[in-house]
C-alpha cells in the first residue's frame, strides 16, 4: 500500500519511462535529495534548478514549446506567487495564438495546512489556480488518484497543475485503492523505491512493474455515498469530511462526500446529481474564504439548482487571514477541522425550510 | 552612437546584402508608418513597434536559422520586432490584419495587439506584452538545444534596456551560465535609453547593460545598432559563438526610438534621435549604390502597396463573438461546454 508520495514517484517513473517525460526539475528535486518530500527520488530525468521559481516556470514553458515534456515543481505553493504572470502565460499561450502553440507542461506543488508549516508552508493555491484560465487543475486525495491523475496530467496537451495535499503525502492507501502493479506488502515497496538514509550515491531504485492508470481529468469521485447532505471538497479535506460523516452516521445523519479531484474542468454533472439527491450542500476547502472556489460552486448551484435546495448552501473554508499561525491552536482555528465539518453537516441536515 | 566597449568587427557587406538590408529596412519602416496611420485613423486600438530598430532587427532576421524544432533557432522577441519578421519572410499585410484585429490575423486571430507575433512553423514564440518574461521562457528552449542534445539550433531572446531591471533578465543570466550546464542562448538587449518615459540613468547605475554579462563569464559586446553593417557583423559573430560553443552571449545594441514608446505617447516622429534608415540611405547615396530618386520611388511604391492593402484589410471580417471560447485548451473546448 503506497503512500501518496510513493504514488507520485511511481507515476513520474511511468511518465519518464513510458509517457515521454523528459525533464523533472525544481529546487532540490534531483539527486542527492530527490525533493523535500522525496517525491522525485530515484528518477532518471530529475535535475536541480537555481532557487528561482520564475525560472522554474519559464523553463517549463520553454521546454514545452520546444517539444519536450516537462514536469516542474514549485517546492511549496507559498513560493509560486511570484510566478503568477508566467502561469498566466502558460495558460494563455494557446488561446492568444489561436491554437498556434500549446504548452504541454505539468506543474506540481504541495499545498495546504496540516503539518504546522507556519505562515509560508501552509498556503492553499486552489483559489489562485482556478483564477488562471487555460490550465487544468487537479488535486488528489488518495495515493491511487495521485498516480492516475498525474499520469493523465502528463499525457495532457495543456498546462496541468497538480496540487499535492502535503498533509496527505505520507498517508497510505486504503484497501481496494491499490496502484496497479504495486507490491502488496508496503515494506517490500519501501525497500524497492525508498532511498536509504545517508550516502545514496550508489543506490538505484527497483521499480515494480506498474500498469498505466489514467484517472480522467474533470471527473469527480464519490468518496462516501449518502442521502442527506452533499459535501463538495478536495485534497486534504476529503478524508477529514469522510471521517466526520462516518461519525455523524451514529446520529442518523447520512452525508455524501464528493471528492472533486479536478478543479478545472470540474465535474458539474456529478455535483448536480448529488445535490439533486440530497438537496443540501456544503463546500469545504482550506483556502481563504473570500473569493473562494467553493463560492463559485455555490453561486452556480444557487443559480442552476435553486429550486432543488432545501437549505442555504454553506461554505466552510480557511479564515480570511494574512497567514496561518504556527502554534497548534492557531493552525487549527484557521482552517476547517473535523469537528467544525461535523457541525456544519449536522446543521444543514437538520435545517427546515 | 558609437560602440563604447567592443569595436564593431570589420565586415564589409556585399553590395547585394547592402541593398537587401536597405530594402527590408525600408519595407519595415513603411509598415510601421502604415500601422501608426491605421491607429490614428481608427483602424486599430493601439500601436507599438520598432521604428528606429530596423538596422539591427532586419540583420537579425536575415541571420536566423529559420524553421521548426530544435534544429532551428527559437526566437523570443518583444513588440518591436517587425524588422526581424519581415526579414524572415513575413507578409507585412498580416501585420495590418493584426492591427485591424481581423479574424484573418494569423498571429492571434484578432486577439492581440499589433507587433505581437507568433509563428510556430518558424520557432517564433508568442510575443506577450509583459516586459522581459521572454527571458525566463527562452532558457527552456535553449535547454532543449543544449550541448549533448545534438540539437543544431540556438535560442535568441531580445528585449529592451528598461526591461533588464526585471528579475527575468537575471534568470536568463543565472540559468544560462551554470558551469557544465551552459545554454546556447543569445541574449540581445536593444537599448533605446528609455523605459516608456524614464531615462536609462533613472533605472540603471551602470553605463551599459552588457557589463552585467561579464560577472557571469559570458562574452559581451556593445554595438551601434543604428549601423546595419556593424549590427550584421556583431550578430553573426555572437551567433557563431553560441552555435559553436553552445554557451550564452550578451549583445547590447544601441538603437533609437523614433516614434516614442507606443501610441500611448502619441507615436509622433521624434526629431532628435538618429534615424538608422536616413543614415544608411545617405551612405548608399554617397557610395552611389542607389540614388535619392530611386529610394524615394521605392518608398512611394511600398507605401502605396500597403495603403491599398490596408483598405482591403478594412473589409476583412472581425472574429465572431462565439470564437472567444476557441483554443482555451489544445484538446477539447471544456470551457465552451464540449465534453
Amino acid at each position: 500500500m503506497a503512500t501518496m508520495v510513493q504514488a507520485i514517484r511511481m507515476a513520474l517513473h511511468v511518465g519518464e519511462s513510458k509517457l515521454g517525460v523528459t525533464d523533472i526539475f525544481g529546487e532540490d528535486v534531483g539527486p542527492p535529495l530527490g525533493g523535500v518530500f522525496t517525491a522525485t527520488q530515484g528518477l532518471r530525468t530529475t535535475w536541480n534548478t537555481p532557487l528561482d521559481e520564475r525560472g522554474v516556470i519559464g523553463m517549463a514553458i520553454g521546454l514545452a514549446l520546444a517539444g519536450r515534456k516537462p514536469v516542474a515543481e514549485i517546492q511549496f505553493c507559498d513560493y509560486a506567487f511570484n510566478t503568477i504572470d508566467l502561469l498566466k502565460i502558460a495558460g494563455n499561450t494557446c488561446w492568444s495564438t489561436a491554437g498556434d502553440w500549446n504548452v504541454p507542461l505539468v506543474m506540481m506543488t504541495p499545498v495546504g495546512a496540516g503539518i504546522r508549516g507556519s505562515i509560508y508552508h501552509s498556503h492553499s493555491f486552489d483559489a489562485q489556480a482556478t483564477r488562471i484560465p487555460g490550465w487544468k487543475i487537479v488535486m488528489p486525495s488518495t495515493p491511487r488518484d495521485a498516480y492516475g491523475l498525474l499520469l493523465s496530467a502528463i499525457r495532457d496537451p495543456n498546462p496541468v497543475m497538480f496540487l499535492k495535499p502535503k498533509a496527505l503525502l505520507r498517508v497510505k492507501s486504503r484497501p481496494g485503492e491499490e496502484i496497479p502493479g504495486e507490491p502488496a506488502d508496503e515494506k517490500t515497496l519501501s525497500k524497492m523505491i525508498d532511498a536509504p538514509l545517508g550516502d545514496r550515491s550508489a543506490w538505484k531504485p527497483e521499480w515494480p512493474t506498474l500498469e498505466e492508470l489514467f484517472i480522467p481529468i474533470g471527473k469527480a469521485r464519490v468518496a462516501r455515498s449518502g442521502t442527506q447532505v452533499t459535501v463538495l471538497t478536495y485534497g486534504r479535506n476529503v478524508p477529514m469530511c469522510v471521517a466526520a460523516a462516518d461519525e455523524l452516521a451514529a446520529d442518523n445523519i447520512d452525508a455524501e462526500i464528493v471528492d472533486l479531484r479536478s478543479l478545472h474542468p470540474y465535474d458539474w454533472d456529478a455535483i448536480k446529481e448529488s445535490v439533486r439527491k440530497t438537496n443540501r450542500v456544503l463546500c469545504v476547502n482550506e483556502d481563504t474564504e473570500i473569493t473562494n472556489f467553493g463560492e463559485h460552486l455555490i453561486r452556480r448551484i444557487t443559480e442552476e439548482l435553486f429550486y432543488e435546495l432545501h437549505a442555504p448552501p454553506k461554505l466552510l473554508a480557511g479564515a480570511h487571514l494574512p497567514g496561518i499561525g504556527l502554534a497548534d491552536a492557531l493552525e487549527m482555528a484557521s482552517v476547517p477541522q473535523k469537528d467544525g465539518i461535523k457541525r456544519a453537516i449536522a446543521e444543514l441536515a437538520r435545517h427546515q425550510p | 552612437m558609437t560602440a563604447s566597449s567592443t569595436p564593431a568587427p570589420a565586415s564589409p557587406l556585399t553590395t547585394e546584402l547592402t541593398l537587401r538590408l536597405h530594402d527590408l529596412m525600408l519595407r519595415t519602416r513603411v509598415l510601421e508608418e502604415r500601422l501608426i496611420t491605421m491607429y490614428k485613423q481608427g483602424d486599430g486600438y493601439f500601436w507599438i513597434g520598432g521604428p528606429g530598430e530596423e538596422a539591427f532587427n532586419v540583420s537579425l532576421g536575415l541571420l536566423v536559422d529559420k524553421g521548426q524544432g530544435v534544429d532551428h533557432d527559437y526566437l523570443h522577441l518583444h513588440y518591436r520586432s517587425s524588422g526581424t519578421l519581415l526579414a524572415m519572410g513575413a507578409d507585412p499585410v498580416d501585420s495590418l490584419r493584426q492591427m485591424k484585429n481581423t479574424v484573418t490575423d494569423p498571429y492571434s486571430r484578432g486577439r492581440n495587439f499589433a507587433g505581437h507575433y507568433s509563428v510556430r512553423k518558424w520557432n517564433v514564440a508568442p510575443v506577450s506584452s509583459p516586459i522581459e518574461v521572454q527571458y525566463s521562457i527562452a532558457i527552456g528552449t535553449a535547454r532543449a538545444q543544449a550541448k549533448g542534445t545534438g540539437a543544431k539550433g540556438i535560442s535568441i531572446v531580445q528585449g529592451g534596456d528598461a526591461g533588464t531591471a526585471e528579475g527575468d533578465f537575471a534568470t536568463a543570466l543565472v540559468w544560462s551560465s551554470r558551469k557544465g550546464q551552459e545554454l546556447p542562448l543569445l541574449m540581445i538587449v536593444t537599448n533605446n535609453r528609455y523605459g516608456i518615459s524614464t531615462p536609462f540613468a533613472g533605472q540603471h547605475g551602470y553605463d551599459q547593460v552588457a557589463e552585467r554579462g561579464k560577472a557571469f563569464g559570458m562574452p559581451t559586446a556593445v554595438i551601434d545598432g543604428n549601423d546595419p553593417a556593424a549590427s550584421y557583423a556583431a550578430i553573426k559573430k555572437a551567433m557563431d559563438y553560441v552555435r559553436t560553443e553552445r554557451k550564452p552571449y550578451l549583445l547590447e545594441a544601441m538603437v533609437s526610438r523614433l516614434h516614442g514608446h507606443s501610441s500611448a505617447s502619441g507615436a509622433n516622429f521624434v526629431k532628435d534621435e538618429s534615424d538608422c534608415l536616413a543614415l544608411f540611405e545617405k551612405k548608399l547615396e554617397d557610395k552611389k549604390l542607389l540614388t535619392r530618386a530611386q529610394m524615394d520611388e521605392m518608398r512611394a511604391k511600398y507605401t502605396h502597396v500597403l495603403l491599398e492593402a490596408s483598405k482591403k484589410v478594412r473589409e476583412e471580417p472581425p472574429p465572431t463573438p462565439e470564437s472567444i471560447w476557441d483554443h482555451v485548451f489544445a484538446d477539447k473546448n471544456y470551457v465552451g461546454g464540449e465534453k
